[in-house]
Order: C-alpha cells, then structure tokens, then sequence
C-alpha cells in the first residue's frame, strides 16, 4: 500500500491537493501515480496566468511508459509552476508530496475542495486498482 | 559479440581502391567560398573492412527473418519473398515518377486494381491509395470528415469522439484537423460504454475514430447500435485499420457503418518496411466522402484490352481535398501489397485473418493454460490479446519490462508492452498467420521458465538480457539525455 497523507485531498486521477490556505492550492501527482508511470522523462506544465476549470487537462507528465494527462482539480488560475521539474522531472519519482509539486491555483470556487476525495476515500479507490 | 562503429574501425590512409570512381570529375570551377576547408571526415577503410563490419552488424539483427516476432501486424508481419521481387521487376524500377499515363499504363492497372481489391476487402465505395503511411492516413480521413461537414453547412461539428483505449495517434490527429477530442471510456468486458458514449454524441459531434477489434484485442460487440447512433446524431465514423488483420475477408467496416478506413498497407498488406517507413496508409470512404478523396486516383476508362488508365485531377474530383503527398504515395509499397493480395486471392485473403485469429487464441489458451492472467478471460482473442502480468509484480517484483528483456535471451522479439495502458504490466501479444504450432509452443514454454526463473531469483530477470550485445538500457537517460553525434574517444584511434 503506497504512502497517502492525511492532511490532503485527492482526485479520483490521482492528483493530490493541498490547502495553501490563502485561497490557492498546490497540486501534483500521488506516490501510487507515480510509482505506476515508472521514472518521468518531462513534465509539461501551464503558463502561470492560465485559467482552467475543473477536470481540463492542465499538465503532461511523460514516463519511459506513457505520457498522462494532469486535470484541474477545482476552477482557477494557474499562479506558479514548479519550474524545477523541467531539468529535474525525477524529483516528482523521488519525492511526489514534497520537491515534486507540479502547479498552484487559485480556488475560484470554495465549494469544489469539499468535492474533493479524503485520504480514505482516495484509499479505497488505490486499493481497487491494486486489486 | 558487439560490433565498434565503422568510424572506429577507420585508419589514416587506408582505402578500398577498387571502389574508387577511375576518373573523379574535376570540380574546379566552383567558387572558392563553396569549396570544403578540412577533410569530410569519412571513416578511412579497406574493402575488407567495411564487408566484415556490415555483416557482423546484419548478423546482430533480432528481426522476423531470424526470430519469432509477437509484435505481428501492429509492427511488421512476414514479408513473402515474391512480393518483392515482382515489385522489383524493371519496368516497374526504373519508371520515372514524372512518366506520363500513356507510358505508365501497367503500372496504373496494378494501382487500379489495387483500389477495386481493397474496396472489395473493406466495403467501401472508393479508394485513394495516396496517404504515405497510416498517420497520414488517418490525417486524411478526418480532413474528409470536415470537409463533408464543412460542404453542407454545418460548422459547428468540431467534436472527434475518441475511446480510451485507442491509438495515441487518433486524438492526436483530431487535433491536428483542429477539432477536440471527447474522449469515451470503455466498459468491463472492454467495449466502447454505450451509455457514456450516448450522453457525449451531440450537434458537435464531427465523428468517431474507432479500431475495430479494439486495441484490447476485442471485437467491438455492440459495433451496429454505435454507428446508428453516430449517424443519427449526424456524425461520421471512422475506422482505424491498425487491426485490419484481424476480420480480412469476414466482416467489412462498409458494412459495420464505416465512412472513411484506413489501411496500413506496409503492415496487413506485409511489405518491408523500417522503422519509420516507407509506409502507405491508403483511405476508403463510404457513398458520403467520395467527393473529398484526396487526388490523384487512379481512373480506368473502358474494359478489357481497351481499357485506358489515367490519374484523376481536380477536374474529375471538385471538392478532393487535395494532395496529401507528391505522386502517388510510397508506389514500391503499393506494388508489393498488390503482389500480396494476387498471391492469396479471395480464399486466401480469409485464411489470414482465420489462421491469425486461430494462432491469437491458441496462443492466449495455452497461456492461460500455463497460469498467465488474461486480460478479457471471457472474450474470445482477435488476431492478438492481452496477458497482464499484474500479479508477478505484486508477489515477485518483476514487471513487463524485465519478462520482455528476458525474452530476448530465448530468442524471442518481446511483445508491445505497456500499451494499451488500460491494461496494468500488460503484454499485448499478435503472433500473426505464418507462425507453426511449434513456434508459438515455443514462446509459451519460454514465458513459462522466465516465471519460474523469477520466482527462484528475480534478480535473474532484472539483468536481462545477458546474452545480446547491448543489454539493459538506461531508457529514462536515453530520454532525456540525448546522444546523437559521434566523437572519437581521444584512444580511438590508437586502440587494437
């Protein structure tokens, strides 16, 4: 069973979602996502300023296996990207919750974070694919 | 055994002198600031040398002609021998692209009938053989589907319906015609969901890009009820002919409601082809497209010994969407697939898809058989299906890669792995019509001891493979770091 921390939220495409607390989020991929695209090769990310809502594709991470698309997880604008990954897309196999973040967005609509999924619900949806 | 580089094998002065061009052609009246500084930098050997290295480098060939290839159809099925030497006849050799018609009358009757064969295997009620490959293929029939829709009016259809478990080029070609992609998931037994695909057909609804069997290697069941639906909503469909292999001479996407197919001759119609070509993708549409072909086509007036063969222009086809490649597509690739489908006629164009389907199934039972997990146990295999190898990396932590690169070291070329990416550690197997019952024995017994080696050591699969000259490769440094141009190692050229 891979790592899923309590304190964030989660997507049923296996997206983590934190509360910044200052009406933004930050957003990456889940160590379960990671660990089942293999190694990363590039990590595409949004201009900052870019609105997106929920469920638009907003980044691509690419393994030696596949390349996946990165949704939106709530309505927003994009405010900062993880400009590291794009000489060190490793940091999103070595360290998903942390140094591997990909974006930050502002939470045009506070209502859509409790659409989000907990960590037990997240959980559950992990376990089942693992099945 | 490895093989140095030509480059290394290079000493100063030495020569092949009797290669060399007896008079060399004085160049002397090109302008100084045209001419050469320094030396080209051409490898310095001797006839000898260049033989033994090219040979050595065709011996460490792992290809069809030397080992069992499960990437079958969807990469390169057996290419028989006489299609290439028909193809390679004189007159078809030496005919220069520009040759007018009326001197190119043979060759046009071959591409001619190559069109009237291919509507007759797909149900179509036209075919442009012009597309290069299947990407350019597919480009031209989603151009079709535009233009159809932009010559009645109906501006507002920019919606391509792609399900998920397609081919990564079909969204990527909707997209290259400008529309967007709606993507459909599939349901359990690993058709299109009917129900989601019905909530996202609509008035924006360009069309649907299908495989049909799907790349999960399943015949799309409920194939009638999507093309009435896609219909009705005013939509065209459009048949991704990568699995053609699997239904020749069974079932014809005419007849399943397609609108416009295309064929990658270089693949189902086995012709030799490297990576990245010559390819053809030739296109058939329906009744509704046949005004948007892409020219030239060829056109035959008359019958018998008096018919006349010409290419069709703008003139006879007004709305084509135009050229899609210089000439005639890849014409050595179109020669060799007419060859191909002469030799086996209506009968044999059959057994392929039977004897393809037969290999898949009896491949896929034996594995089952042998304890592998299949991915869809309760649908019968197309030409090829789909053994997922989830479990040995949750009990032995070996996953599809490492049983790929074992394979190699039994002589087998791995299967396409990891795609479709439904499917988690997936293997998707195409052994193709010409493989024995031993061959593919063979492959089984194999999978079987790279199971057992796993379970005794794993770390036995991890290295693999250990008996090719170039064994495991970094592919995420290969990726990322790219090395492209030769540099001499500083000992180069000292070395033994």
């Amino acid at each position: 069973m891979s790592d899923i921390p309590n304190e964030l939220s989660y997507t049923k495409s296996h997206e983590w979602v934190a509360n910044d607390g200052d009406g933004t989020v930050t957003v990456g991929i889940t160590e379960y996502a990671q660990g089942s695209l293999g190694d990363l090769v590039f990590v595409e990310l949004p201009e900052t300023g870019t609105k997106f809502a929920v469920g638009d594709p907003v980044a691509v991470v690419e393994s030696v296996k596949a390349a996946s698309d990165i949704y939106a997880p709530v309505d927003g604008e994009i405010v900062e990207v993880n400009e590291e990954l794009a000489d060190s897309p490793e940091r999103v196999n070595e360290d998903p919750f942390g140094e591997g973040w990909l974006f930050k967005m502002t939470v045009d609509n506070t209502e859509q974070l409790s659409d989000l999924l907990d960590a037990e619900a997240y959980g559950d949806i992990v376990e089942a694919e693992e099945d | 055994m490895t093989e140095r580089l030509i480059f290394e094998h290079s000493r100063p002065g030495r020569r092949a002198f009797a290669q060399a061009p007896a008079s060399a052609p004085a160049v002397d009246d090109l302008p100084a600031n045209l001419k050469r500084e320094s030396a080209l930098g051409l490898p310095e050997v001797s006839e000898l040398d260049v033989v033994r290295h090219y040979t050595r480098l065709s011996q460490l060939n792992f290809s069809i002609d030397t080992h069992f290839y499960p990437l079958g159809s969807c990469t390169m099925k057996y290419n028989p021998r006489a299609c290439n030497t028909l193809a390679s006849l004189p007159g078809f050799l030496n005919r220069h692209p520009l040759a007018p018609a009326s001197h190119s009358q043979g060759m046009l009757a071959c591409f001619h009938d190559l069109q009237e064969i291919l509507k007759t295997v797909t149900g179509m009620s036209a075919v442009s053989l012009t597309p290069m490959a299947g990407a350019q293929g597919e480009f031209t029939g989603v151009a079709m589907i535009k233009a159809y829709h932009e010559a009645r009016g109906d501006t507002e259809r920019n919606e391509i319906l792609v399900p998920d478990a397609a081919h990564g080029t079909n969204p990527a070609t909707a997209v290259m015609c400008g529309c967007k992609v709606v993507e459909i998931p599939t349901d359990a037994d690993g058709d299109v969901d009917i129900e989601a695909l019905r909530a996202k057909v609509g008035p924006k609804t360009a069309g649907i890009m299908l495989t049909n069997p799907s790349t999960l290697g399943v015949f799309e069941q409920d194939i009638l009820e999507i093309s009435k639906m896609i219909h009705e909503a005013g939509g065209l469909l459009y048949y991704d002919g990568a699995n053609l292999n699997a239904i020749l001479g069974k079932v014809r996407p005419g007849d399943m409601g397609f609108d416009v197919i295309h064929m990658n001759l270089h693949k189902t119609f086995s012709t030799p082809h490297g990576g990245g070509g010559p390819g053809s993708g030739a296109v058939g549409v329906s009744k509704r497209l046949r005004d948007f072909m892409p020219i030239p086509v060829v056109g035959r007036e008359g019958e018998g010994k008096s018919a006349r063969y010409r290419w069709l222009t703008e003139k006879d086809v007004p709305n084509t969407i135009g050229r899609v490649s210089t000439f005639m597509g890849n014409a050595g690739v179109l020669l060799r697939a007419y060859v191909y489908a002469r030799l086996l006629g209506r009968e044999g164009m059959t057994r392929v898809s039977e004897f393809a389907t037969l290999n898949s199934n009896y491949l896929m039972a034996r594995l089952k058989q042998a304890g592998f997990e299949v991915a869809f146990p309760d649908r019968r295999a197309s030409h090829e299906f789909i053994v997922t190898l989830k479990k040995q990396k949750q009990q032995l932590d070996v996953t599809a890669t490492d049983f790929a690169k074992r394979l190699l070291d039994y002589g087998y070329h791995a299967p396409t792995i990891y795609f479709p990416l439904l499917v988690p550690e997936c293997f998707l197997i195409e052994p193709t019509e010409t493989e024995s019952r031993e061959t593919l024995d063979g492959f089984v017994d194999a999978m079987v001891a790279i199971w057992n080696e796993a379970k005794a050591d794993a770390a036995t699969l991890k290295n693999a493979p250990v008996s090719l000259p170039v064994r495991r490769l970094d592919e995420v440094a290969a990726a990322k770091s790219l090395d492209l141009k030769y540099e001499p190692a500083d000992d180069a050229r000292s070395a033994a």
